[in-house]
């Protein structure tokens, strides 16, 4: 399934909880404030890697260009735009936001 | 997708999970997510219910909102069994970190842990979250 | 693909709006169908033909009424959540006895069944919220 994160990793638990719920095989997508969480130097680093290599991390573009947040991404996070985000959607049987 | 639905009464059944994680009265999350519950129960579908993070504080025994003359809505997750809504389960790891058991919620659930609710959420094939 | 989208917040104040109508167009490009977009808690707000942004900011109803005349989408608002916060189309102002109506072009005032029913009909549901 897809996951959607639209908070910040250092204003509330979004980012964390759902790392928590990832299971094997699915995907991970940052957007709006949650991109943050896909920057290398966050609270959030240590436990985005560590679910990294079983589920597919991805940050939506235009939200990191829009906070500056460009070139700062961590290694191994792909960048979408809104049609790859659709693609996304479409490609997992479900997705769920953690507001 | 398709493969996972059942067709009933020539209707398609569908599992619905509506996921909770927002506290209840300081927003209004927690009542009007209640309310499509509800709805959704007369569209017979296979409706779970999740409560997560401050989510559980929704369920909390000794509700009394006299004071800020808001409609308690604690009553209604005791009736949700009338509706048929019957899969209640809190999160073991969010009922303990804010020092919470079994007791001090106002109806029966299952609690289970965040890894068994990472597989229930990977089952279901609509997730609505509040 | 059925694609249906739930916007839980109103316009300007969170990006969910905003996010909402990128995807909605993103996937209209791609050829997939907008089955609905259902408009619930401070969502409702999307649906006001009164809001007056500045002129060199993007006007998010105007985009919403725009892109469901060009394709042909069912834009849905909650009705409960609508009349806690004012929302009326010219049936629902009359029959509450006000003296205005304020639902903007291509929205219509609808229950929470439609929200259910676009979890059955689509083959995904993606909510944008806070």
């Amino acid at each position: 399934m897809l996951h959607i994160v639209n908070k910040s990793p250092s204003d509330r638990n979004s980012v964390d909880t759902c790392l928590g719920h990832v299971k094997p095989g699915s995907a991970v997508l940052f957007i709006e404030d949650a991109v943050y969480a896909a920057t290398k130097g966050t609270v959030a680093e240590a436990k985005v890697k560590a679910v990294m290599p079983g589920v597919a991390v991805y940050v939506l573009e235009p939200d990191l260009n829009a906070r500056g947040m460009q070139g700062r991404v961590l290694d191994g996070v792909k960048l979408v735009d809104y049609g790859g985000f659709v693609d996304l959607v479409t490609e997992h049987s479900t997705c769920q936001s953690w507001l | 997708m398709t493969d996972e639905m059942d067709m009933e009464e020539g209707g398609v059944v569908k599992k619905f999970m509506f996921v909770n994680r927002k506290a209840p009265y300081g927003t209004i999350y927690a009542l009007e997510s209640l309310e499509v519950v509800l709805i959704s129960a007369a569209f017979e579908q296979d409706v779970s219910l999740a409560f997560v993070d401050d989510g559980v504080y929704q369920l909390m025994k000794n509700v009394n909102t006299d004071g800020i003359e808001m409609k308690s809505f604690s009553k209604t997750y005791r009736a949700l069994e009338g509706y048929d809504i019957e899969k209640l389960y809190v999160e073991k790891e969010s009922m303990e970190a804010r020092g919470l058991t079994e007791d001090d919620l106002i109806v029966d659930v299952q609690v289970i842990s965040q890894s068994e609710m990472g597989d229930l959420m990977n089952e279901q094939d609509v997730v609505l979250s509040f | 693909m059925k694609i249906g989208i739930l916007v839980n917040e109103g316009p300007y104040q969170h990006q969910a709006s905003d996010s909402a109508y990128m995807f909605a167009k993103a996937a209209i490009a791609k050829g997939h169908e907008i089955f609905r977009v259902f408009f619930y808690h401070d969502g409702v707000n999307n649906a006001s033909r009164l809001t007056a942004p500045p002129t060199d900011d993007r006007n998010v109803v105007n985009r919403w009424s725009q892109l469901a005349q060009d394709h042909n989408i069912d834009m849905v608002v909650c009705i409960a959540a609508a009349q806690r916060r004012g929302m009326m189309d010219d049936n629902e102002a009359k029959r509450q006895g006000k003296d205005a109506s304020n639902i903007a072009p291509a929205f219509r005032i609808s229950g929470l069944g439609q929200l259910v029913e676009a979890g059955i009909q689509c083959d995904r549901l993606v909510t944008f919220g806070d």
